[in-house]
C-alpha cells in the first residue's frame, strides 16, 4: 500500500464478526472475522471452495449466516435482503455475468438509478414535470459512468450482443450508478485475456480514487490482487488463515501451504 | 436469407399455408367479398379477446417465470365483479372499483402464494396458479351468484353499413366491436409505454431478465410481482369488460380464456406483440376454418362438419410446438451442455 493510499484511509465502514455459514453439513464459513476501511481497496483470495463467494454473498444480504454479526455504517446488521442492503449502499458485480440482456447498455446502467427515483409512475410515463427533470437529471448520472468506462459507442447496443470484456464493464457500471458506498466485486477479472484485465485494474483503482468507493474485490490472479489491494484476507475452507498486507500475505507460510499444499 | 429459409422450411410452409389458406376463399371466389370481410372481423375481434387474455399471460410470465393458469379465471372474477356491481351504481364506478378488486387480489397472490414458492420448479407454481384458477372460479360464484350477467357499456349495439360502394352488400360492423378494439389498442399502446419508458417498467423488465442482479441493485422482488400481477388483473378486467359486454358474463368466459394458451405458444410466451399477433391469427384462423374449410371437408368426405373453431387453434399450436417451439417472436434457449 502506497502511503498517500493509506493516508487517505477511514473510519472502519464494515465490520465482519466470527461470521458462520452451513449449508447443511458443509461448513462454508466458520468464524470468520475482518475489517474494511472507508476508500480502502479490500481483497478475499482463498483456493477453490475456500468460502470467498459465500462472503460476499453474505455482505450483500443473499445468506443469512447462522452465527456472527456484521456491522455496515455502524449499524449492527439484522436479517436482509438483497435488494435492501442495495438500498444502504451495498452494490456488488457478478462473476458469471448476470446482465439483463435483452435491454440496451444505456438501460441497463438507467437500472441501478431507480432506487433513487422519487416521482410517481403516471408522471413518468407521461414524461411531466418533476418526471421528466428527474429522468434527465438520473441520466446525466449514467452518462458520466458510460464516458467514465469507456463504452459511448456502444450506448444503444443490447448487452447481449457486446463482447465479454464489454459487458463486465456494464456489470460494473450498472453497480456504480446505485452510488453503492461499498462495491462488491466478484471476480471482475475472470476469463479475461490480458488487455482486458490491465483496463479492468484501471477502472477499479480510478472508481477508488475519483469516486472514492469502498472495494471488497474477490479474485483468483494473484498479480492482479497484490497490485491493486491494500489488504488482503486469505481463506481456506471456509477459515480466514491470513489477513495484511498483500507483502504480510505473499509470505505468510499458512498461505504458502494452502496454496501450493503441505506433505503430510 | 436463402439459408435462413431453406434451414427452416418447415416454418415457411407453415407460415405459408397460413397465409394461403386465408387468402384462398377471396382469391378463388368461394366467398363474396362482403362476407368474406365479415367472417375476418368477427375472427379479428375474438381474436382481440384472446390476445388481451394471453397478453396477461405473458406478462406475468416475463417478471416471475410463472404460467398463470388463473389467467381466465382472473377474466371471470373480474367481469363478475363489474357486472354485479354496475347493477347498484355506475359502470365507471364500478370499473374503478374492480380495479381496486384486481390490485388486492394481486397483493394476497404475492402474500398468500407466491412469496412463500420462490425458486420451487415451474411445475410447482404452475399447480399453484392453477388451483388459485379454481378457487377463484368457485369464490367469484360465491360472492357474486352463478347466473349469466350482462354488463351495459351503453354502446349502440345496431350494426352499421360499411363500404357499401366498393363492393356488393358492403360490410356490416358492430359499433361496439369497433370500439372495443380500439381500447384493446389503446390499452397495449399504454402498456408498451409503461414497459419502455418509465422507471418502473425499466424495473419491470430487469426483473425478468435477471431477479438476482435485479435485487442486487435494489429492486424488490415482491413490489415488482404485486406490480405485474396487478396490470395482468387490470387485462383482464379490461377483456372481461369486452366479453360481458358482448357475450355476458358466464362461467364459460374462464372456459374460453383457455384459447389464450395456444395464443401464446404461437405468439411466444415471452413476446408482448407476439400475444397480439398470435390472438389475431387464431381469432381469424379459426374462423375461417370453421366457415370456409368445414363446408370443404363435409362434401369431400361426407362428415357432419361443424365443431372445427373449437379444436383449431390447439392443432395449429401443436404443429407450431413441433417445427418452432419458441413460438414467432418467443426468446429461442440453447442449452448449454
Amino acid at each position: 500500500m502506497s502511503r498517500a493510499r493509506a493516508a487517505n484511509r477511514g473510519n472502519v465502514l464494515l465490520n465482519v464478526e466470527d461470521v458462520s455459514l452451513a449449508f447443511g453439513g458443509v461448513k462454508a464459513l466458520q468464524q470468520v472475522s475482518f475489517d474494511v476501511f472507508e476508500h480502502e481497496i479490500r481483497a478475499i483470495i482463498g483456493p477453490n471452495g475456500a468460502g470467498k463467494s459465500s462472503m460476499l454473498n453474505v455482505i450483500n444480504g443473499v445468506y443469512t449466516p447462522q452465527h456472527g454479526r456484521i456491522t455496515f455504517l455502524g449499524k449492527v446488521r439484522e436479517n436482509m435482503d438483497t435488494h435492501e442492503a442495495a438500498a444502504d449502499g451495498i452494490a456488488r458485480t457478478f462473476q458469471s455475468l448476470a446482465l439483463f440482456k435483452g435491454m440496451s447498455v444505456l438501460d441497463n446502467i438507467m437500472t441501478g438509478r431507480n432506487l433513487r427515483m422519487k416521482t410517481g409512475v403516471l408522471l413518468q410515463a407521461l414524461h411531466l414535470g418533476p418526471g421528466k427533470a428527474e429522468e434527465l437529471r438520473h441520466r446525466e448520472h449514467v452518462e458520466h459512468i458510460i464516458d467514465f468506462l469507456e463504452i459511448q459507442a456502444h450506448r444503444k447496443t443490447p448487452v447481449g450482443r457486446l463482447p465479454y470484456g464489454l459487458q463486465k464493464r456494464v456489470d460494473l457500471g450498472r453497480a456504480l450508478a446505485t452510488e453503492p458506498k461499498l462495491l462488491l466485486l466478484d471476480e471482475p477479472m475472470a476469463g479475461m485475456n490480458l488487455e482486458e484485465k490491465e483496463d479492468m485494474c484501471r477502472f477499479v483503482l480510478d472508481v477508488n480514487e475519483e469516486f472514492g468507493t469502498t472495494i471488497v474485490l474477490i479474485e483468483h490472479d494473484m498479480g492482479v490482487v497484490m497490485d491493486i489491494s491494500d489488504r488482503v484476507v486469505v481463506l481456506d475452507y471456509g477459515k480466514k488463515i491470513s489477513d495484511g498486507s498483500p507483502d504480510q500475505v505473499r509470505n505468510s507460510q499458512n498461505v504458502i501451504d494452502a496454496y501450493l499444499g503441505v506433505a503430510h | 436469407m436463402g439459408t435462413y429459409l431453406l434451414k427452416n422450411w418447415a416454418v415457411v410452409a407453415l407460415i405459408a399455408a397460413l397465409v394461403i389458406g386465408m387468402v384462398l376463399p377471396l382469391a378463388t371466389g368461394i366467398s363474396a367479398p362482403g362476407f368474406y370481410f365479415e367472417v375476418m372481423l368477427g375472427g379479428l375481434m375474438s381474436g382481440v379477446l384472446y390476445s388481451l387474455v394471453a397478453l396477461g399471460l405473458v406478462l406475468i410470465f416475463k417478471a416471475s417465470g410463472v404460467f398463470n393458469f388463473a389467467q381466465g379465471a382472473m377474466v371471470l372474477f373480474a367481469a363478475l365483479a363489474v357486472a354485479r356491481m354496475s347493477e347498484v351504481m355506475p359502470l365507471p364506478v364500478a370499473f374503478i372499483l374492480a380495479i381496486g378488486v384486481m390490485a388486492i387480489f394481486a397483493w394476497l397472490i404475492e402474500r398468500l402464494v407466491l412469496r412463500h414458492l420462490v425458486n420451487q420448479d415451474a411445475v410447482v407454481l404452475l399447480m399453484a396458479t392453477l388451483g388459485v384458477s379454481f378457487f377463484l372460479d368457485g369464490f367469484g360464484q360465491t360472492v357474486w351468484g352463478s347466473d349469466i350477467y350482462q354488463i351495459d357499456t351503453g354502446l349502440p349495439k345496431t350494426p352499421v353499413l360499411v363500404a357499401e360502394n366498393i363492393f356488393q352488400g358492403g360490410i356490416l360492423i358492430n359499433t361496439e366491436d369497433l370500439v372495443a378494439a380500439a381500447v384493446a389498442a389503446l390499452l397495449v399502446i399504454a402498456l408498451a409505454i409503461f414497459f419502455q419508458k418509465t422507471p418502473t417498467g425499466r424495473a419491470l423488465r430487469a426483473v425478468a431478465d435477471d431477479h438476482q442482479a435485479a435485487q442486487s441493485i435494489g429492486i424488490p422482488l415482491n413490489h415488482i410481482w404485486v406490480i405485474v400481477w396487478t396490470v395482468a388483473g387490470f387485462v383482464a378486467l379490461v377483456a372481461g369488460v369486452i366479453w360481458g359486454s358482448k357475450l355476458g358474463v358466464q362461467f364459460s368466459v374462464s372456459l374460453v380464456a383457455l384459447k389464450a394458451l395456444p395464443v401464446v405458444i404461437l405468439g411466444g410466451f415471452t413476446s408482448v406483440p407476439g400475444a397480439i399477433i398470435g390472438g389475431l391469427i387464431i381469432g381469424v384462423g379459426e374462423k375461417f376454418a370453421e366457415v370456409f374449410l368445414g363446408p370443404v371437408l363435409v362434401r369431400q368426405f361426407d362428415l357432419a362438419g361443424g365443431g372445427i373453431e373449437n379444436w383449431f387453434a390447439y392443432m395449429l399450436a401443436l404443429l407450431f410446438l413441433l417445427v418452432r417451439p419458441e413460438g414467432l417472436f418467443g426468446e429461442k434457449h440453447i442449452d448449454r451442455v
